[in-house]
């Protein structure tokens, strides 16, 4: 009878623990594709529900599209989640560069993050933020947030005093087969597609509210670990016909322009998002 | 009457100041031909001027995020890595310029030195990634080992503090700094396929808090560059 028990319980216990290594596949590989790094700091705009919500996640290392939900039984269905991570480039000690305007990158960069979040939120979208202050976030932090998030876009706000209008950079990693386990250093190389169409939107909606744009690709470190459609956007100068500057990055006015134009690209992208999916058999 | 005690002593002073005066000028003689010996050891022969070559620089420009050859006429020395210095001083030159299309202070002193090596063999150099270590170069070892390879090379450029201190920050013009680098050089010495960056001889971690200057970059970066879908719309 002892024996009986013994074997009993063996069962239970591999019948749990297959159990379990099923309903969250995500933990299978989670440790091998992040790297460690400190506590979280992120924010969420207030109609979105919490991050923390459990649902149904593609792991990190697999850069696919969810599986369609299958029809629900009974009741309403849930309006469907379209996250957007915000990364508002250096802070804390990592200052960036000096705008001529005396300003400092990192103050601008959170300026412009703060603007757009408050549009998109305006606008149905559930955000999160890499940083809300002046503080210092890692780049593996950054892309752990976004991967974390299952983001339908990522967005590294950045601004400059060079050049003209946005820079939109896109990875130059070399486009790869989404697979299970992914180096964590290009990572992204699975989304690059994904990141080169939603740089293409942005493009779209930047040129129809009249602005320069100069599209490119380089390597991007904190980018090129995330696996999202992620684009780095870089506000340089508004200048005029003779290459005088109207207006500087960190001017709110033109933030909120170039912050207005960003919100209403990510909505088309929102919505061609949700038809590719309708799409889906 | 002059005591005797007096004339010796005088005797004696005067002496002793014709030997001072003599010791004098026999030491200040010394001098001279010591500081003339000195000129004389200085190399006296003229530095040979080297013919004057084509070169073609990868120009950057801002507005359109683009890098457009230029071919430019300047003397070159023979040696590899002094032919690839003066190719990135004259282009830095060109960034320095007032009215310049990419303007980064500095000009052709902001390369310290490049030197060229054989790239690695193996499945390791196709990486689109790699994580540079410190390098230690021994400059004759180097140009001896640059000279006898005929394969593929990489370019170790040492970049000057000041440079990178005043460069301006930013995506976009801190990526077209690297990348004409990059083109610059594989247009003047086509061997060189992976150019890595020194500050002063150290690794930094990027050029001004954009740029990766950790990584090995390729030249086909540099060469997509005038591939990108670039775009520029003035409205």
């Amino acid at each position: 009878m002892p024996w009986s028990r013994c074997g009993l319980a063996a069962l239970l216990l591999i019948a749990g623990f297959a159990a379990a290594t099923e309903a969250d596949p995500k933990a299978a590989t989670a440790d091998v594709t992040r790297e460690p790094s400190a506590a979280p700091q992120t924010s969420t705009s207030a109609p979105s529900p919490p991050v923390s919500e459990p649902r149904p996640q593609v792991p990190a290392a697999q850069p696919a599209q969810s599986p369609p939900a299958p029809p629900a039984p009974q009741g309403p269905t849930p309006p469907p989640r379209f996250l957007v991570v915000i990364d508002a480039a250096h802070g804390g000690d990592d200052l960036g560069g000096h705008l001529s305007s005396g300003q400092l990158e990192k103050n601008a960069n959170l300026a412009l993050s703060v603007r757009l979040r408050s549009l998109l939120g305006a606008r149905g979208f559930q955000v999160i933020t890499t940083r809300e202050s002046d503080q210092s976030v890692d780049l593996n932090r950054r892309a752990e947030i976004a991967n974390h998030a299952d983001a339908r876009a990522c967005i590294s706000l950045h601004t400059a005093d060079t050049g003209s209008g946005v820079h939109l950079f896109v990875s130059s990693l070399a486009p790869a087969a989404p697979t299970r386990f992914v180096p964590w250093r290009t990572a992204q190389a699975g989304w690059i597609t994904r990141s080169l169409a939603l740089a293409g939107v942005l493009n779209s909606a930047l040129l129809h509210a009249g602005t320069i744009v100069t599209l490119g690709r380089t390597p991007l470190p904190g980018i090129e670990s995330m696996t999202c459609p992620a684009v780095a956007v870089e506000l340089a100068p508004e200048r005029d016909s003779d290459h005088k500057v109207t207006a500087e990055p960190d001017d709110a006015d033109y933030q909120a322009r170039m912050a207005a134009t960003l919100a209403t690209a990510l909505l088309e992208w929102r919505t061609d998002a949700s038809h590719m999916e309708g799409r889906q058999p | 009457m002059i005591p005797r005690y007096q004339i010796v002593i005088f005797s004696i002073l005067l002496l002793a100041s014709l030997a001072m005066g003599g010791m004098l000028w026999h030491l200040r003689q010394r001098a001279h031909e010591r500081l003339v010996a000195g000129v004389d050891s200085a190399p006296t022969k003229a530095p040979e001027v080297a013919p004057a070559e084509k070169a073609t620089l990868m120009v950057a420009n801002d507005d359109d995020n683009s890098l457009l050859p230029q071919v430019h006429s300047l003397p070159l020395p023979t040696d590899p890595g002094s032919r690839a210095r003066a190719v990135l001083g004259r282009l830095l030159e060109i960034y320095a310029a007032p009215n310049a299309t990419h303007p980064v202070p500095g000009g052709a002193t902001s390369v310290s030195q490049v030197f060229l090596l054989p790239a690695a063999a193996g499945p390791a150099r196709s990486a689109p990634h790699k994580i540079s270590a410190t390098i230690t170069v021994d400059e004759n070892e180097a140009s001896t080992r640059a000279t006898s390879s005929a394969g593929p090379e990489v370019a170790v450029v040492n970049l000057t503090t000041n440079f990178v201190a005043s460069h301006p920050s930013g995506l976009e013009t801190e990526t077209l700094t690297v990348l004409s680098i990059c083109g610059t050089i594989h247009a003047n010495l086509p061997r060189v396929t992976e150019v890595r960056f020194l500050v002063d001889g150290q690794q930094r971690p990027s050029l001004a808090g954009h740029a990766d200057l950790t990584r090995t970059y390729l030249v086909s970066d540099a060469a997509g560059v005038g591939a990108l879908p670039t775009e520029v719309v003035h409205p």
